[in-house]
């Protein structure tokens, strides 16, 4: 902790005795990840504030230029890693924005439920980590009592409890187990009791709302032309979400509200996503009773592989087999952007198709990225312990940020 | 499409400003991509921004595409979303190194334009921090351009 | 024997000095989270209240190098986080593990690329692999109760004949790795010293090693 002259960048600030340059480093347990913060501070006051991303940098977007459209599906999974379905449904419906094909209705009613559920499940992680680091250690362990509930209902359907790869293009990898839908009746009868018991623990208290009431204030010109979106921006009272404004799959059939926030700080982003979590749990709901008997998977034999009783009688069925898993299907030349509305923001995959199998350019629009831009906004001229809230408040997960 | 109506009108009043500075507009699965000459590039933001009948007042991502056969090889493309009208536009311009950069009219595109700066080596005059992002600093190449292999140089 | 024979009551234990300091150390382990992607959130999963991997091995978790003993190296390990892991791994304090959990971490998983470490043992010496993509909370338990036994099995007070060093870098030459039932592969040399030798020479080695055999060639 010695003192440092820096020299002047910008004419801004003047090289100070008691200035002071601290390194939030990589490894620390409430950056939720490894993000490296570089603070300049005068005492407790932060003067500066500098994220440096990169230290998660897998890769993705040139691993991608080299695979077939169905095996980026499993690189897709670990960007968000806490909600893996809704990055397979956005990138699945970009791939099926280029190609044209539709989707039989059963498989996008259960790609609705499994992606609120999802959200659920990311918005406990946040809770869990967020209200952990301000200093109730406990909330933790409550949240993941809940999340388990939804990751069995993950292990049920493909297996696995956190990168799932459920989703295939045309529909999805196969049809959900019996005893799924007791499965998620039983999660949406249960969830509400736990979420009146985090509300009767978390909102109220007066040390938590002295950390959060008036910190990180971001006004709602300044969320929007940071790019913010998702609940951040959504707490400082700019009524933007895509399943509402712009709907797809079968959103615009569904009623559901969309929580608003007033001051733009962090007690109002955290009680946006609360009351989000009860607003999914109704979605599906609703989503259930919607729910029918029918195929998964699209009628299209250029791009679905074949049923495995045909390919492994008929010659045709096994030859067209064979040529989708060696060869792929091609996508007609031109791009798309195919969005949704995930647990952080908007997350956009841009696709540019050169008629071949593999995508030319894929480009991922990851929220965290730029919600995380928008740190020194909200940490500068506060204190050093708000940059943790801040952190928490705008809910990043660093394989978004640094893909 | 109630979609395309306002888009419409936006590319008449662009067409009207621009002129022949706009190379090409093309639609593909309702989606409308609108190409201009590097020389307008910064002026056609600051007019989509503060014109009322485009009010384009959030950058959604600014990113870049290498094609290397071609003289001015990197395409840079930028998605616009207008919260009020409820319409999206996506601008491209070519470029062989140097464009303008858009920080003076929305300042979300200043990561946007580090990271484009460290995977292709566009360079964005006037950016106020332009320096690597995701890579070390002291990395040497641009490993998201064609001719950079995937296993990179020291594996 | 005869002094000590049949001594003592059932009330005492006798062991060897070793394995008293083994059991203490593998009881008491203090891992440190590095986690750094997708492994990471399972493990935060696992250590809690459904799986309790974690604390019923008493195992607390630290979350600085200088307090803890067990450095659990959890998701993908990039060139701009490696000398980070180092300079982590040199904060510790002997006796110190590593216990690598997850593919990416054993070895760069489908992440082959500029930008990744093809493994964790690249940078520092690994312990205990934990495979999987991410690994199912019972194969953490599994991973933790093998790094259990080979602590217990550790010469700490008796002499150990190999002295590893452990800032030495992982050598890289598969052919000098011994094994068990070591087996010497051929080099060029030895094809070439094969090459100049006479056909008599060669039938005479044959008929030492396969006794029963005549020559083929007559």
């Amino acid at each position: 902790m010695q003192e440092t002259k820096t020299a002047p960048q910008n004419g801004e600030f003047q090289s100070s005795q008691k200035r002071m340059r601290l390194n939030m480093g990589p490894q620390h347990p409430s950056t939720h990840g490894v993000l490296q913060i570089v603070l300049d501070l005068e005492g407790e006051v932060v003067m500066r504030c500098d994220p440096v991303p990169g230290y998660l940098h897998r890769g993705t977007e040139k691993l991608a230029e080299g695979k077939y459209y169905n095996q980026i599906i499993p690189l897709t999974d670990r960007l968000d890693y806490v909600s893996a379905f809704n990055n397979n449904v956005a990138f699945v419906l970009a791939v099926e924005k280029l190609l044209g094909i539709e989707i039989p209705s059963r498989a996008n009613w259960i790609r609705m439920i499994l992606m609120e559920l999802q959200r659920i499940a990311s918005h406990l992680i946040w809770f869990g980590t967020h209200v952990m680091d301000i200093g109730a250690v406990t909330a933790f362990l409550y949240a993941m009592r809940e999340r388990e509930m939804i990751l069995d209902i993950f292990e049920m359907c493909c297996g696995a409890r956190l990168t799932y790869s459920y989703c295939r293009v045309g529909g999805l990898m196969a049809d959900t187990p019996p005893g799924f839908e007791e499965k998620v009746e039983e999660f949406v009868k249960h969830f509400p009791k736990a979420h009146a018991e985090y509300m009767k623990l978390v909102t109220k208290n007066p040390i938590f709302m002295d950390r959060t009431v008036d910190v990180g204030v971001i006004t709602a010109e300044d969320a929007i032309d940071m790019g913010l979106t998702g609940a951040s921006l959504r707490g400082s009272g700019v009524n933007w979400d895509l399943r509402k404004h712009e709907p797809y799959i079968h959103y615009d059939q569904i009623d559901f509200d969309v929580p608003l926030g007033s001051k733009g700080d962090c007690y109002d982003r955290y009680l946006c996503r609360m009351e989000e979590m009860l607003q999914s749990v109704r979605i599906v709901d609703q989503c259930m009773k919607f729910l029918k008997a029918g195929p998964v998977r699209a009628d299209d034999p250029k791009v679905m592989l074949p049923p495995k009783e045909l390919a492994m009688s008929q010659a045709e069925a096994m030859q067209r087999h064979f040529v989708q898993v060696i060869h792929g299907f091609a996508t007609p030349v031109g791009e798309a952007y195919g969005k949704i509305e995930a647990s952080k923001g908007e997350l956009g995959f841009y696709l540019i198709s050169d008629g071949s199998s593999r995508p030319y350019r894929m480009k991922i629009r990851g929220p965290s990225y730029v919600n995380l831009q928008s740190l020194p906004l909200l940490t500068e001229g506060g204190m050093v312990a708000d940059v943790i809230a801040c952190i928490g408040t705008i809910d990043i997960v660093l394989g978004e940020v640094d893909r | 499409m109630p979609m395309q109506d306002s888009l419409q009108v936006v590319v008449d009043r662009l067409k009207d400003k621009f002129g022949d500075n706009i190379l090409s507009v093309s639609e593909f699965r309702d989606e409308v991509t609108v190409r201009f000459k590097p020389e307008v590039w910064l002026e056609a933001h600051t007019f989509l921004k503060e014109d009322p009948d485009c009010a384009f007042n959030m950058m959604i991502d600014e990113t870049a595409a290498d094609y290397p056969l071609r003289p001015d090889r990197f395409d840079v493309i930028c998605h616009l979303l207008s919260l009020d009208k409820r319409h999206r536009l996506r601008t491209k311009t070519q470029t062989v190194e140097h464009i303008p950069s858009l920080v003076p009219v929305w300042r979300t595109a200043n990561w946007h334009e580090r990271e484009t700066y460290d995977l292709f080596g566009i360079i964005y005059d006037g950016h106020p921090d332009l320096r690597r992002i995701l890579l070390t600093e002291d990395w040497e190449g641009f490993p998201l351009r064609k001719d950079y292999p995937v296993e990179g140089y020291d594996m | 024997m005869g002094l000590l024979n049949n001594k003592f009551e059932e009330n005492i234990v006798t062991t060897t000095v070793d394995s008293l300091i083994g059991w203490a150390k593998k009881s008491s382990m203090f891992p440190l989270l590095l986690g750094t992607a997708c492994c990471g959130i399972e493990m935060m999963a696992v250590g809690y209240s459904r799986f309790d991997v974690l604390e019923r091995f008493g195992m607390l978790f630290r979350f600085s190098p200088r307090q803890s003993d067990v450095m659990i190296v959890a998701g993908t390990v990039t060139k701009k986080m490696a000398p980070v892991i180092k300079t982590v791994y040199d904060q510790m304090a002997d006796p110190k593990y590593v216990i690598a959990v997850g593919s990416c971490a054993i070895s760069g998983n489908i992440y082959k690329n500029y930008s990744t470490l093809q493994g964790l043992d690249r940078i520092v010496p690994v312990d205990v692999y934990i495979p999987g993509c991410p690994p199912i909370p019972e194969a953490f338990a599994y991973g933790i109760i093998e790094l259990q036994k080979k602590i217990q099995r550790e010469k700490v007070i008796r002499k150990n004949k190999e002295v590893l060093d452990p800032t030495a870098p992982p050598t890289g030459d598969v052919a000098a790795i011994k094994r068990p039932g070591y087996i010497k592969l051929p080099t060029a040399e030895d094809y070439a010293a094969f090459l100049d030798k006479d056909i008599e020479e060669i039938e005479a080695e044959r008929s030492l090693l396969m006794p029963g055999r005549g020559s083929e060639t007559k």
